[in-house]
């Protein structure tokens, strides 16, 4: 079927022709759009991200950068005031919970990519070429693990510098980075929805105010057990402190105290809150994304 | 595929937004390596058709079909031969030009060879040869449209979308953007362009499909369009505005039509039958009636006009002119 149709050939003025590649006869190896084209495809849009880096160094530094500027500030500046109920250095503390930081910013790392690709026409564009169409968020989510996975590089190397470490061997070191990106992995479909539903990069900043109180109203910075008793609550049930306190248990880091069952149960919860959020926000992009042909 | 078949055929497309009707019912064809202007001002539809007819959206009602596919059914087929070029350059700004044309040709399933191959020979016939290597962020929006454009080349498509394609450039990007379609045409891709400027349409197509409320109102080429409301047309501008209404007595005897005024710019205009024979009797019945007169021509009618009585008469009528030598085989 895809060998019957005559393409034209476009020429230029002059007459010559213009496309000595033959198209049509390129995608005649397989129906357009086909399963098979879903790797290849989402590693095309994955080396499309990979460029994006090389072409903004300087972009890519800051980000991978800022989160080691959080700590340092975090660590020196306040890290003398604070003491650990249930003992412990401050800095060792500070470190699990700034790598789930970093992972929580990176939400905005996708939310920006994927509104500003819809704001400009580009996701349409993608639409309308022969491709998998699961190739534009494939592609998407490998490029952000791989930057996630580099940040947190970044941020391990950050850490030994300034006196943390992992205590209880680089098994359970591998298992606390597994749920880390875990916790990556599941925020990205919400930076997708989120992105699909306002298709405005401009809103990057109305994301950014969303994502701080989130991101500090956890055990991330401070231990649950310091704060008021609601407060405390909410920011040990933050899925983020689930992540922070599995952390701190796998690499043998102190935990601040807390006897709560959220505190109890955190390498299970690390597990099961970003399985939700995928179990939510997954089906919620896809028909977000299906939307935008209806 | 039948050679005489035509390469797009919309019948009845229907497509509302909320309670709103974007389609109302729309018919469109266009023969194989036409130029078919959708003509019509904002809110009339023509984006929306153009999303169906790209298959990036699912019409309510009606079917589509595009170099002999359905739009619905056969999406894959479909978007195998076209090429769209939406009302933005809807390119990757971090990436260069020739980045882009490369990933969009990987994603069209060119080999990387044949990806790389393409993007040289279109960055070249697109005058962006000496820019392909910097990032699109620094281009020109006359050098993002051509960049657009030759996105949408890619696979040199049965069928190129142009969806307003010069909407929002200053004239000297709009000239480079139509003298980039205008190598287009002849060369057998079949175009379909939307826009609400009626110098577009007339410059650039052969055909022209009048929109307004999602259905089409007028079809026909733009000369066909221009006879239907009445050949060559008498305009007056007359010095003093207390001479207007005088003005259109005496014009109302001569025209072979109804008389427009615009007070405002002292303008009248009417259609005539005879032309030289209405032009000197004109001249002579303003003169004997003492009143002056700035400028007098006899010109054919501008589509603006055209669109102007289309859309304020009943629009739901659909009114075809006359095409003896055009008539699409169905």
């Amino acid at each position: 079927m895809t060998t019957s149709t005559p393409t034209p050939t476009p020429t230029h003025a002059t007459g010559a022709p213009v496309a000595s590649v033959a198209p049509t006869g390129a995608l005649a190896a397989g129906a357009p759009g086909g399963l098979h084209w879903a790797i290849p495809d989402a590693w095309t849009m994955t080396r499309r991200n990979l460029a994006h880096w090389v072409r903004q160094p300087a972009q890519v530094l800051i980000g991978l950068l800022f989160p080691v500027m959080t700590v340092l500030l975090f660590g020196y500046l306040f890290g003398g005031g604070m003491t650990l109920p249930g003992g412990g250095d401050y800095r060792a503390f500070l470190v699990p919970g700034m790598f789930a930081m970093a992972m929580l910013f990176g939400l905005e790392t996708t939310f920006a990519a994927v509104s500003t690709d819809a704001a400009r026409g580009v996701t349409d564009r993608f639409r309308s070429l022969p491709m998998a169409p699961s190739a534009v968020v494939t592609g998407r989510a490998v490029a952000d693990m791989l930057y996630a996975a580099a940040g947190l590089a970044v941020m391990v190397g950050a850490g030994l510098a300034i006196g943390w470490r992992w205590e209880q061997g680089i098994g359970r070191a591998l298992a606390a980075f597994g749920l880390l990106l875990l916790l990556r992995f599941a925020l990205l479909w919400v930076g997708i929805f989120l992105a699909l539903v306002v298709e405005s990069p401009e809103m990057l900043v109305a994301i950014q105010i969303l994502v701080w109180p989130l991101g500090f109203l956890s055990n991330a910075f401070a231990a649950p057990a310091t704060m008021p008793g609601w407060l405390g609550t909410v920011a040990a049930w933050n899925p983020l402190s689930s992540t922070v306190a599995a952390g701190r248990a796998l690499f043998g880091n102190p935990d601040g105290g807390g006897e709560s069952w959220i505190a109890q149960h955190a390498v299970p919860m690390a597990v099961v809150w970003p399985l939700l959020i995928v179990a939510v926000f997954f089906p919620l992009s896809v028909r977000r994304y299906r939307r935008l042909g209806r | 595929m039948d050679a005489t078949r035509p390469t797009v055929v919309a019948e009845g497309l229907c497509k509302r937004y909320g309670g709103k009707e974007a389609l109302a019912g729309l018919d469109l064809t266009v023969p194989a390596g036409a130029v078919c202007a959708v003509l019509g001002p904002n809110g009339a539809g023509k984006t929306t058709a153009v999303r169906i007819l790209a298959t990036l959206l699912r019409p309510d009602g009606g079917r589509a079909e595009v170099a002999g596919f359905d739009v619905v059914r056969q999406g894959p087929e479909v978007r195998a031969r076209i090429g769209l070029v939406g009302q933005q350059a809807a390119v990757d700004e971090i990436l260069s030009g020739r980045q882009n044309l490369e990933l969009f040709g990987r994603l069209s399933h060119l080999g990387a060879r044949a990806a790389a191959h393409r993007a040289d020979e279109l960055l070249a016939r697109f005058g962006l040869a000496d820019t392909g290597a910097k990032a699109v962020k620094g281009y020109s929006g006359g050098m993002r449209r051509r960049l657009d454009l030759a996105a949408g080349l890619i696979l040199a498509p049965v069928v190129l979308f142009l969806d307003e394609p010069t909407t929002g450039l200053d004239p000297r990007g709009r000239n480079e953007v139509w003298a980039s379609i205008r190598e287009l045409v002849g060369s057998g891709t079949t175009v379909v362009l939307t826009t609400q400027y009626l110098e577009e349409a007339d410059r650039l197509a052969d055909t022209i499909c009048v929109i307004d409320a999602g259905r089409a109102i007028a079809r026909g080429t733009p000369d066909e369009l221009k006879n239907a409301i009445g050949g060559d047309r008498i305009a007056i501008v007359v010095r003093e505005a207390a001479d207007v209404a005088g003005a259109a007595r005496v014009i109302e005897r001569i025209a072979s039509g109804p008389v427009e005024v615009d007070p405002d710019r002292r303008r009248l205009g009417a259609p005539v039958a005879d032309r030289m024979a209405a032009l000197t009797e004109t001249v002579r019945a303003l003169a004997e009636a003492g009143i002056e007169t700035e400028d007098i021509a006899l010109r054919r009618p501008t589509l603006d006009e055209v669109f102007f009585s289309l859309t304020a008469n009943d629009g739901s009528k659909l009114w075809t002119p006359a095409r003896p030598d055009r008539e699409e085989a169905a």
